[in-house]
């Protein structure tokens, strides 16, 4: 039984030829992008593992300093390095941390939408632009040229917490966001106080978001360089005082070395001070993500 | 009168008899006495934490500020025009044309090179890549970020470098009759390859923004250029790149802003140009940025007026970053106020 | 030690907005008043006036009294927060705290207003479940997540939650239109045991559920979009549903409009 309805076949093929042409190269466009942003990251990965993984499969490498060893000889280890770059991002977590989280209260619960929190965000999206060597130097301006002080790893952490800053203070606030009102109104309606409320109820609720901006904000500080160039003098020994003018920090590790020849024991150091501080780094990466995928499956 | 049904009888609901006598609901507890204080305590921080931020941020400015004049002022050259640095001695003469150039240059190419690659992976992340897939290659996108700048850097030089040497000759080989590829040293440690360097940096930057806002692209949008036949290439060309353009742009920006300031990657990669030497607007030239700049003489602060030249160059950083990351805020408000 | 609300010649605003006009109304001790009407009359504003709720949205403000066993809650240097310890509220949607503990929530209210004593906490937990008829069916799992319950179950527990501090009045703004038909039941036979204790005020879309639970019925209405709400008419249950005066009341509750 066939019944003609139209004169003219309905037709469900592919669109005309040009049409598929232009779908298909576009395909084919996105997923080069895809593969040329994913090789430098297979390809750094590459480089630094194949160079330094030897030294830093030693236990040497973890419990020992620089202090003695010259570029020719082999041995030693990043232990005074790994020391620095940990107390620096430790210290500059110490004031970013609370500094950004009032911060986002600020924004959120005490003065959301007002005048004085768009001056606020306005500063802190100036901080979240701000290149890290104008951090490190108008440190050095208000603590070496005004204060007079020397340079010290606290004048670093300093440099440094105004990078982390923007990080905790932005996550901080989407997370605060994403707290619904009736949580809040429902610990007003028990008679509690708006502090109380904000540090009991709100603060835990967004906890998980919180912490994974801040260990976000201290992945990207750890691995800055630039203020550490400019405001502490690499040292190889081993040296836990905020205070001190030289410490040894893996980004200035790898920079004092990086200038010897290809031959040399010391040059592959280099490299395994690199590799230490990509796996401080993604670890610090995973352990953000791992922190917000828990929260999820939780509210799931 | 209506005709719909009358006024329900009222179901006299089951009479739950009243107590005789009222049960007391008091059992004692005691709360603890109201108190402002905490409250105030509270407040006080939050607001003190403002004010601090403003205060630092507007402090950057004023000590840069101050302390770069007394150099400015003592400066025998044009600041703005001049490309030579003489800061040692009794006459200072120092410009920033030189690093300006640089500056600008690298960062330009690296956003002309990474903004393509982003938009691109952007749209397989959010319009080819199932869900389940998208969200571990973004993750990857996201740990690019994460490597630290010495470490791009390092690659730079020594695998990266080396590696485009070929592309550079060929291109300066080429095209070296345009002033902007004219051969100038050897392309592993020019421009170029700082370029490229800064341009891998930044990719993840814009391809996060540009993810999102291509994700945020209105279903109904979509649903009606496929209902009208379109093509998967004509669906992103017709809704997603139209309603995502002032974020891929704000986001582009943003980008720029990082590659202006970035310090050690390029100071590490990118050999000094002769001192006195001309001119060359080539990106297989070297050169220093103001970032770069500032940091290789980081141990030569001694004298104040010495100091304040590099901190006036800082300065012109920080304003360039600024107003550029202000144009960026400046387009994704006016795009998110239009739809 | 329940209280008589008085609310006399209140005025409610949102900013400029007029949201309430000119109520006056009085609240009997250990009874339900229901408040019912169109959406937007106003029934859930005035409400949440009568434990000063409404102003935690910046630029709301009252005009006129309202006053609790005769003292004012709007008078000068009255604390809202103390207000809001003898006026409790339950809301719309079940909102336990998703980082507490079914007992951290219900003792939460406690906690955070200084108690500290264990077994004061552990009996206010007890009895406040008790009262919402919840006790026996969370008492072995006290620990687990609040969020873990039914819904049913944690608007039972947020009504655990706002009477274990012990508040004279309590307040419940549709507190049965996210549930399902025998969660509601659950929470209107509820209604009824706490009456003995409380003074309850409830805002309802539910006509048959104001006329199962409540002793008095107030019905609001406005007179177009974006004019303010204004009280019509208020009296026994019973005279609203069979016997209005007004016109506009007996067209709501017997559904042609609304």
């Amino acid at each position: 039984m066939s019944l003609d309805t139209s004169s003219t076949p309905l037709s469900f093929r592919r669109p005309s030829g040009l049409r598929t042409v232009k779908n298909g190269a576009a395909w084919v466009y996105v997923s080069l992008a895809a593969v040329l942003t994913v090789i430098p990251l297979v390809w750094i990965l590459y480089t630094v593992i194949s160079q330094g993984y030897r030294l830093v499969l030693n236990s040497n490498w973890w419990l020992q300093s620089q202090r003695g060893i010259t570029p020719r000889r082999e041995g030693g280890g990043a232990y005074h390095a790994i020391i620095g770059t940990v107390e620096i991002g430790l210290i500059c977590a110490l004031i970013a941390v609370p500094l950004g989280i009032l911060g986002a209260i600020l924004l959120i619960e005490y003065a959301r939408g007002s005048k004085a929190a768009r001056a606020v965000s306005f500063a802190v999206d100036i901080l979240s632009g701000l290149p890290s060597i104008v951090a490190a130097l108008f440190i050095y301006a208000l603590f070496i040229t005004v204060f007079g002080f020397g340079r010290s790893v606290i004048a670093v952490s300093c440099a440094l917490t105004l990078l982390m800053l923007p990080v905790v203070l932005r996550s901080t606030e989407e997370m605060l966001k994403l707290v619904p009102d009736s949580l809040r109104e429902a610990s007003y309606a028990l008679g509690v106080p708006c502090w109380k409320t904000i540090l009991h109820v709100v603060i835990p609720t967004a906890f998980s978001g919180i912490s994974t901006g801040v260990v976000l904000g201290l992945a990207r500080v750890m691995g800055e360089t630039a203020p550490l160039l400019i405001l502490v003098s690499y040292a190889v020994g081993i040296n836990f005082s905020p205070t001190s003018a030289t410490m040894g920090a893996l980004p200035t590790m790898i920079n004092s070395g990086r200038d010897q020849a290809p031959t040399l024991p010391g040059y592959e150091r280099v490299w395994a001070a690199a590799l230490t501080l990509i796996l401080i780094v993604m670890l610090l990466n995973l352990l953000a993500r791992g922190i917000a995928r828990a929260s999820k499956l939780k509210e799931k | 009168m209506s005709t719909r049904s009358p006024v329900p009888q009222v179901t006299s609901h089951p009479a739950r008899p009243r107590p005789a006598a009222p049960q007391p609901t008091g059992h004692g507890v005691q709360l603890a006495e109201i108190s402002q204080a905490g409250d105030r305590t509270f407040r006080f921080l939050a607001g003190g934490s403002g004010v601090l931020i403003i205060a630092l941020v507007a402090f950057v400015g004023i000590f840069l500020l101050a302390l770069a004049l007394p150099s400015l002022l003592q400066d025998r050259d044009n600041f703005l025009f001049s490309r030579s640095w003489t800061v040692v001695g009794d006459e200072l003469r120092f410009g920033i044309a030189g690093l300006l150039w640089t500056t600008v240059l690298s960062s330009v190419v690296a956003m002309i090179i990474a903004v393509p690659v982003a938009i691109g992976v952007a749209l397989f992340l959010t319009q080819y890549l199932p869900r389940r897939f998208s969200g571990p290659l973004s993750f990857v996108i996201d740990l690019l970020a994460a490597v630290p700048s010495i470490i791009f850097g390092l690659w730079g030089l020594t695998v990266l470098g080396p590696f485009l040497r070929p592309v550079g000759l060929w291109v300066s080989g080429h095209l070296g009759f345009i002033p902007l590829f004219r051969a100038e040293i050897d392309p592993s440690s020019s421009v170029f390859v700082a370029s490229v360097v800064l341009a891998i940096m930044i990719l993840p930057i814009i391809t996060a923004i540009s993810r999102d806002v291509f994700t945020q692209t209105p279903r109904d949008q979509i649903e009606a250029a496929l209902a009208l036949g379109a093509t998967r290439w004509e669906v992103i060309r017709s809704a997603v790149l139209p309603y995502g353009r002032s974020g891929v742009v704000s986001a582009s920006m943003l980008g720029l802003g990082r590659a202006l300031g970035e310090t050690v990657a390029v100071l590490i990669i990118l050999s000094q140009a002769a001192p006195g030497s001309a001119f060359t607007p080539s990106i297989f030239a070297g050169g220093e940025t103001f970032a770069s700049k500032i940091a290789n003489n980081a141990s030569e602060f001694d004298t104040p007026s010495k100091t304040g030249a590099f901190i006036a160059a800082g300065l012109v950083l920080f304003v360039v970053t600024f107003v550029v990351n202000a144009l960026a805020r400046i387009v994704a408000t006016r795009g998110t106020a239009r739809s | 030690m329940a209280k008589r609300i008085d609310v006399s010649n209140v005025d409610i605003y949102y900013g400029a907005f007029h949201a309430v006009q000119d109520v006056s109304m009085t609240v009997e001790p250990r009874t339900v008043t229901a408040f019912i009407g169109p959406s937007g009359c106003g029934k859930s504003t005035l409400l949440r006036t009568l434990n000063r709720m409404h102003e935690v949205i910046p630029g709301a403000h009252v005009k006129g009294r309202v006053q609790l066993d005769g003292t004012d809650l709007y008078g000068a240097g009255v604390d809202p927060v103390a207000v809001r310890r003898v006026v409790g509220m339950v809301f719309q949607r079940p909102n336990p705290f998703p980082s507490m503990s079914i007992y951290d929530n219900v003792a939460a209210g406690l906690r955070l207003n200084g108690v500290k004593n264990k077994g004061v906490l552990n009996e206010a937990v007890e009895r406040s479940l008790v009262a919402a008829n919840l006790w026996n069916e969370v008492k072995d799992r006290l620990g687990k997540a609040g969020i873990g319950l039914s819904g049913g179950q944690q608007q039972r527990l947020c009504i655990a939650r706002a009477i274990a501090v012990e508040p004279q009045v309590l307040l419940m703004d549709e507190p049965c239109s996210a549930l399902d038909p025998i969660s509601t039941l659950a929470i209107e036979d509820l209604i009824g045991e706490l009456k003995e204790q409380f003074t309850v005020v409830i805002v309802t879309h539910n006509m048959q559920q104001a006329a199962r639970v409540s002793d008095q019925t107030a019905f609001f209405n406005l007179a177009a979009q974006g004019k303010p709400g204004k009280l019509i008419e208020i009296g026994s249950t019973e005279t609203i549903f069979s016997n209005p005066t007004q016109k506009a009341t007996e067209d709501y509750i017997t559904g042609r409009f609304g």
